[in-house]
């Protein structure tokens, strides 16, 4: 019998060298003439082990990693084509911890399947959902996305049934699905693992949301700095209209709902919405003012769902298991599962997704690991270039919405940046300014020219010039960004800047005895 | 030149015309510009803009806002070098000046002999594979100055 090897194609296990590794591993196969093939997978997420390499054996799948190509020929003398055993062995990778520990909903495939097989998608449950809902009225549907207490998983989370009901219900000689794919927060990879190792469930959840909204046709603009993403999806959407799973009849429906793959420009302000759109059209990257909502007049001024990908990935498990499934995970207002990212300064980083809940520290100490140059954890940074520093006297937040606005932070699109104590958070700061500065589409002045004066305050701050007042300025500079701003970028800036100086309030006093060492 | 300009052209018109069908047909225009001669030649702009019915402000002010688009050709090699929070936190400041050193160039330059062009990017969602970069294209996780003298000697083959 023909032996499965699974090395994954994922840009994370790429970027680590499993392109060798998979050249490695055939060259065995052949040296040896063994029966055996390579499927290249998505990844697990557990990206200290990658490139990990998995062998489907009689009693299931047996992993091996991290391995590097120079490993590959000792790993065949061990008798890898049978999970013999080796230093490098993991066993079955379903019970390393930091797997068993999650539960895996909207991640149920990746890293397990051939990410643009429809024969191994639909054998491991896909396209159920979209069956059930192409039975279902729209109303219905919509209902079971409420009803499931999902929320966007990109960072606003507004509840995203509540958006596709108001697309439902405004008249239009068309409509849209739009997938913001444009991931652009640092610490945050889940869409780009979910785009390169099942791209199926991506296409299947805006097939639903088309089918719920009566809107034809959807784009996925992801950003150009994901170039794997973009060519798998492309390839997965044009498999799916091959089989009917989208064109004119939707799975042999009276329905039509097509999908075109776009791709970004390198302009982070492009991941909010209004501005995503408006890039879409062809135009500038600038922000749109609200109202009116892109649910009444979105792209093309027709009314729009614009929801993240996991948002969207997350809705063919809904249809498929039911709302109540997915609501009895989670806690408060904050539902079902999210998947958190845990990056940075980590010994163990990766994909973690579980329901809603756990306490930072959990995820920082218990999975993560603690960091990865086994220093002490200074401050992690929950939800990108936007979210907030947090100390450790934080760590018993609980991973939920309303939890972490009550310390003044936010979720987002739940990255986790781990950092040791080497950190200079007055330079975090900073660096949080002028990001903002690169990346202002200049739209709105507290945005375009806050962040410059941001950065020149803090330049001076550092510099030890009149600090009192340089900390007096920043706070009020980051209260003018934080309600006179237009969107998150300038609206939210004020989260890493003021939580650096709330909590580090050591890093940002004078610095006598450093300029003395120098 | 003459020559060479009316060439430009007729190949962006090529281009334009495969593509304008498309609902909001500019930025893939751009990216399929910018993938035939490598930068975008002002001589497309004028182009463009007939075709889509537009002023040449109007695609001048969109070619300019996206980080992406060149106004001038890259290097034979395009190095990107992650500078956002998480490779922040593993030392990519240290990543940004030894490459810097190794290759005698600063961000948004092209080393003489034309061989690369060093960009920052922010996050290429390596973020736990962190300070990570992208060689024409291909992702590279866990630089170290080892990786980066072999990343350096590569590019100038």
């Amino acid at each position: 019998m023909t032996v499965t090897i699974y090395i994954p194609g994922d840009s994370g296990a790429l970027a680590l060298g499993a392109e060798k590794v998979a050249r490695a591993v055939a060259g065995e196969i052949q040296n040896r003439g063994l029966d055996a093939r390579i499927v290249r997978n998505g990844s697990r997420g557990l990206y200290w082990l990658e490139p990990m390499v998995e062998v489907e054996t009689e009693t299931g799948r047996v992993a091996y990693g991290p391995v590097k190509a120079s490993d590959v020929a000792a790993l065949f003398d061990a008798g890898l084509v049978s999970g013999g055993s080796h230093p490098l062995s993991l066993g079955n990778p379903e019970d390393i911890p930091f797997l068993k520990r999650q539960t895996r909903l909207t991640f149920a495939r990746c890293g397990i399947v051939a990410p643009l097989s429809l024969n191994d998608y639909q054998s491991h449950g896909g396209l159920a959902g979209l069956r059930k809902a192409v039975g279902m009225t729209p109303a219905d549907v919509v209902r079971t996305v409420t009803e499931s207490g999902l929320r966007g998983r990109g960072g606003a989370g507004f509840p995203t049934g509540i958006k596709w009901k108001t697309v439902l219900d405004t008249a239009a000689d068309r409509k849209y699905i739009v997938c913001n794919a444009d991931e652009g927060d640092s610490a945050t990879f889940a869409d780009r693992m979910i785009m390169e190792g099942d791209p199926f469930v991506l296409v299947e959840g805006m097939t639903i949301a088309g089918l719920a909204t009566g809107a034809t046709k959807g784009f996925v603009y992801i950003r150009s700095e994901y170039p794997h993403a973009i060519a798998v999806m492309t390839a997965a959407v044009d498999i799916a209209r091959n089989a009917g799973i989208l064109g004119t009849t939707v799975l042999g429906s009276p329905n039509a709902f097509d999908i075109e793959i776009r791709s970004g420009a390198g302009a982070y302000v492009c991941g909010e919405e209004t501005s995503l759109l408006n890039s879409l059209e062809g135009k500038r990257g600038v922000v749109r003012a609200k109202p009116p909502l892109p649910a009444i007049q979105g792209l093309f001024g027709k009314p729009t769902v614009i929801n993240n990908v996991i948002s969207l990935a997350s809705v063919p498990v809904i249809l498929d298991r039911g709302a109540e499934h997915y609501k009895d995970f989670g806690m408060g207002r904050s539902r079902g599962t999210i998947p958190i990212q845990i990056a940075g300064n980590v010994k163990h980083g990766g994909l973690f997704e579980a329901a809603f809940g756990m306490t930072l520290g959990e995820l920082v100490d218990d999975i993560g690991g603690g960091t990865a140059t086994g220093r002490p954890v200074k401050a992690v940074q929950v939800g990108g270039p936007l979210g907030a520093y947090f100390p450790r006297e934080l760590f018993d937040t609980p991973f939920d919405y309303e939890a972490f606005a009550g310390k003044d932070g936010l979720i987002g699109h739940a990255g986790i940046t781990v950092f040791d104590d080497s950190a200079d958070m007055l330079k975090q700061a900073r660096f949080a300014m002028e990001f903002c500065a690169i990346e202002s589409c200049g739209k709105c002045t507290p945005c375009r020219i806050g962040s410059t004066r941001g950065v020149e305050t803090l330049d001076k701050l550092a510099a030890g010039i009149e600090p009192d007042k340089q900390i007096a300025l920043v706070t009020d500079l980051c209260n003018t960004m934080k309600f006179g701003s237009l969107c998150a970028l300038g609206g939210f800036t004020p989260y890493p800047v003021m939580s650096a100086l709330t909590h580090f309030r050591e890093d940002f006093a004078p610095r006598p005895m450093q300029e003395a060492a120098e | 030149m003459q020559h060479a300009g009316t060439d430009v052209a007729e190949r962006a018109t090529v281009i334009v015309h495969d593509l304008m069908e498309l609902e909001g047909p500019l930025l893939p225009i751009l990216h399929s510009i910018q993938h035939e001669f490598g930068y975008v030649p002002s001589e497309t702009l004028p182009v463009i803009a007939e075709a889509l019915n537009l002023s040449n402000a109007e695609v001048h002010g969109v070619v300019t806002f996206y980080h992406d688009y060149r106004s001038h050709p890259a290097g034979r090699h395009v190095l990107k070098i992650c500078q956002a929070e998480a490779c922040q936190s593993m030392g990519s400041d240290h990543v940004a000046a030894k490459i810097k050193q190794l290759l005698g160039i600063g961000f948004h330059e092209t080393t003489r002999d034309g061989a690369v062009t060093l960009e920052p990017v922010y996050c290429l969602g390596l973020c736990a594979c962190a300070p990570a970069a992208m060689l024409d294209g291909e992702p590279i996780g866990r630089l170290n100055d080892e990786a980066l003298e072999e990343i350096s000697a590569a590019v100038r083959l």
